[in-house]
């Protein structure tokens, strides 16, 4: 017999007190938790967002569609950035600003060069305002997830409000399961020396999330 | 169960011992009261935190209920995403599947991240043996690793050594696995942290083979689900060409949409945080598409049993596969707070051990047979489990079991366990006490000689009792007992003035 067949036979066993339990999956499980905490405006949910990331050290900046280049032009200059890692998908008009040196996200680069790159931009899928995460699904404008594991710094720009949900009920809707997924939630941290908070130990060490919004000429803030 | 616990002292013994180390009881109250005030506040903030409590228990119990229909269904969607399922019915079998699979890739170094299902089958050991080597990833089992220790917590496995003891394993131990610790490495969490990335950060960019453990699976989508905090998951999971995972089978949620409950509790539940800095989910390999080759190439997925199935048979114990492995229970437990982990003899310390080793691994030796002890009973770590597993009921139904014995099922079969050695005088004194309170004559006219003797009682029992009543006072014998002194009083009424 095979392990297959001998360990569900074992479960068939050990449920014979269970019995024709027929209550169907969605009769068993009560859904009468919110979908979300409170209610928000969009702008209060966009703030809160802001909020959250700051607390688990993300870096916040919001900027105008118009200003997009020239933010993420400063923030790579102000890290020294000779070379930054692109996704086929985005925007070209985003590195109008910068001099650094352009990596494309390649099936074929190795994880010891993927380690020399300064710095990653990369566009989401959804942010989750509650928690303070943003999620990455592999699409065209986020490329491979480890892109934005291996380089020390990772600029992710988030389209506010339409890519912000307020609650993990509303994210996972708009998610598709067969992608691979990264949700972050502020940068890599650790809590095992004596339970203080260390920012940074395998990935990115500093992370930087540009809310950018359709409006021209908003006031960009750091 | 792991080796590594091979040969450890029943829990009284090593409780004993561990609670005159006062480094460790000072490491430990430090830590577990920290982050239990923090889990406070975090779950504060969810005003339907009650309602996602008894949603999560009523998905993990639905799921147990029909596990096998959502085994089967996981296994066809891992499948047809490209993976490739493995059963497991014991340790020995997952080890020699996880050697078998390496061996194919033809390394000999695997990284690891953080995983309780390959620590329970004792992996690391079971590799080392056919000269593969691991690196545990995470912060803290890296630490283990390198002081030749074992973990002594759910989430946090070196929480009994303190900065300067890690800075020292640090100093002694990294040259011998890798790169060596920077010259003049002081005892700073930051400088700590980052001697640890420098030393593993040139084995994740070499490695070819990755092995995990899954928070969840899901059964609909073959979806996997890895909650982290440092990146080493990431490495593990996005970079080598190959990831083997090996996942207990009571992991199962039967929907994506499940996921909503228990990405609120889990993380509230575990480090207090509103969310884990990363959670990736992954759906077998995912080489189709225009984004080509992101993550590994093959992804083999073990599904464990070691004891589960035996766990399930039993009514009462079986909501311990509820655990969603929050640590939540360890850090409000006093007994863990004052014993420590190591005094456990687990892989599963804490209240959620107490309950879950005794079942998976079965009552036959002493450190099994003495968790049900490890606790006073006090309900805290009930009252804080995300997915409510009566902790208390469970213990004290292991406890009776350990006395009395009965029918238990073990490795699938059904079998009449003996009582446990050493409960003699418990089991007499059961016995005794049952006959008396089945035969009224006999209690009251026990109870008067206990009250006209009283003063002659010893104030400690002699025999085998003297070990309950070396740690407890008993109890006074009244004056009169209660049956004689509700006659007399006509249930109270004439009591006052205590005249008759």
């Amino acid at each position: 017999m095979s392990s297959r067949e001998r360990i569900l036979g074992r479960v068939r066993r050990a449920l014979a007190d269970v019995g024709q339990d027929d209550t169907p999956y969605e009769q068993a499980v009560p859904r009468d938790y919110l979908r979300e905490h409170g209610e928000r405006s969009v702008e209060r949910t966009v703030d809160l967002l802001a909020e959250n990331l700051a607390e688990y050290r993300a870096i916040v900046h919001r900027c105008a569609e118009d200003e997009l280049a020239a933010v993420i032009g400063r923030l790579l200059a102000e890290r020294g950035s000779k070379t930054v890692l692109v996704p086929a998908g985005l925007d070209e008009e985003w590195f109008a600003a910068t001099d650094a040196e352009r990596v494309p996200d390649r099936g074929e680069s190795t994880p010891h060069e993927l380690d020399r790159v300064d710095s990653v931009v990369t566009a989401c899928a959804v942010a989750v305002a509650e928690t303070g995460t943003i999620v990455l699904d592999g699409g065209p404008d986020q490329g491979r997830r480890r892109i934005t594991l291996v380089p020390d710094h990772h600029i992710c720009v988030v389209r506010v409000p339409e890519q912000v949900v307020s609650a993990v009920p509303q994210a996972l809707e708009r998610l598709d399961p067969a992608r691979p997924l990264t949700w972050i939630s502020g940068p890599s941290a650790t809590s095992d020396i004596e339970l203080d908070r260390v920012e940074g130990v395998h990935g990115p060490r500093s992370l930087e999330v540009v809310l950018v919004s359709g409006r021209p000429g908003a006031e960009a803030t750091s | 169960m792991s080796g590594t616990f091979v040969g450890m002292p029943a829990f009284p013994k090593a409780a004993h011992d561990a609670v005159h180390n006062e480094t460790l009881r000072g490491n430990l109250r430090h830590a577990t009261h920290t982050i239990r005030a923090k889990r406070a506040n975090a779950v504060a903030e969810l005003s339907d935190w009650a309602e996602l409590r008894e949603a999560g228990k009523r998905i993990k119990d639905h799921t147990l209920r029909h596990l096998d229909r959502y085994l089967v269904q996981l296994e066809e969607a891992v499948t047809a995403a490209g993976g490739t399922v493995h059963w497991a019915a014991d340790a020995d079998e997952a080890n020699r599947i996880v050697a078998d699979l390496v061996k194919a890739t033809g390394e000999s170094e695997v990284v690891k991240v953080k995983s309780m299902a390959t620590q329970e089958i004792g992996l690391n050991e079971a590799l080392e043996a056919e000269g593969i080597r691991a690196y545990e990833t995470d912060l803290a089992e890296l630490i283990v690793q390198l002081g030749k220790d074992r973990p002594s917590h759910i989430l946090v496995p070196a929480i009994h050594r303190n900065r300067g003891e890690i800075r020292d394993i640090f100093r002694k131990e990294m040259s011998e696995w890798g790169r060596p610790a920077p010259e003049g490495l002081t005892d700073t969490p930051a400088e700590l942290a980052e001697a640890a990335r420098l030393h593993l950060r040139e084995k994740f960019l070499r490695a070819k083979v990755g092995i995990s453990g899954a928070n969840f699976m899901i059964a609909e989508t073959g979806t996997l689900v890895v909650v982290e905090s440092e990146g080493n998951g990431r490495m593990c999971l996005t970079l080598p060409e190959t990831l083997i995972s090996v996942v207990g089978i009571e992991k199962i949620l039967p929907t994506w949409r499940d996921l909503e409950v228990f990405l609120q509790t889990l993380p509230r539940s575990s480090t207090a945080e509103r969310m884990n800095p990363y959670t990736s989910m992954w759906t077998g390999t995912s080489d189709g598409g225009a984004e080509a080759g992101d993550g590994p190439r093959h992804f083999h997925l073990v599904l464990l049993d070691n004891g589960r199935t035996d766990t399930l048979a039993d009514e009462v114990g079986r909501q311990a596969l509820r655990c969603i492995r929050c640590s939540a229970c360890l850090n409000v437990c006093p007994v863990y707070e004052r014993a420590g982990g190591h005094a456990y003899g687990s892989v599963y310390p804490g209240p959620i051990g107490a309950i879950l080793s005794p079942q998976l691994r079965g009552t036959a030796s002493d450190i099994d047979a003495s968790l049900p002890y490890a606790s006073s009973l006090c309900g805290a770590c009930y009252e804080v489990c995300p997915v409510a597993i009566d902790i208390p009921e469970v213990l004290v139904h292991l406890r009776e079991r350990v006395v009395e014995g009965g029918p238990v099922t073990r490795e699938g079969n059904k079998v009449v366990l003996q009582p446990a050695k050493g409960h003699a005088a418990e089991r007499a004194a059961m016995r005794a006490a049952r006959w008396a309170f089945t035969h009224p004559g006999v209690l009251r006219s026990g109870q008067r000689l206990a009250s006209r003797t009283r003063r002659l009682h010893p104030r400690t029992l002699p025999g085998p009792g003297q070990a309950w009543s070396g740690s407890r006072d008993l109890p006074a014998v009244p004056a009169e007992p209660f049956r004689d002194w509700w006659q007399r009083t006509n249930g109270g009424k004439t009591e006052k003035g205590t005249s008759k």
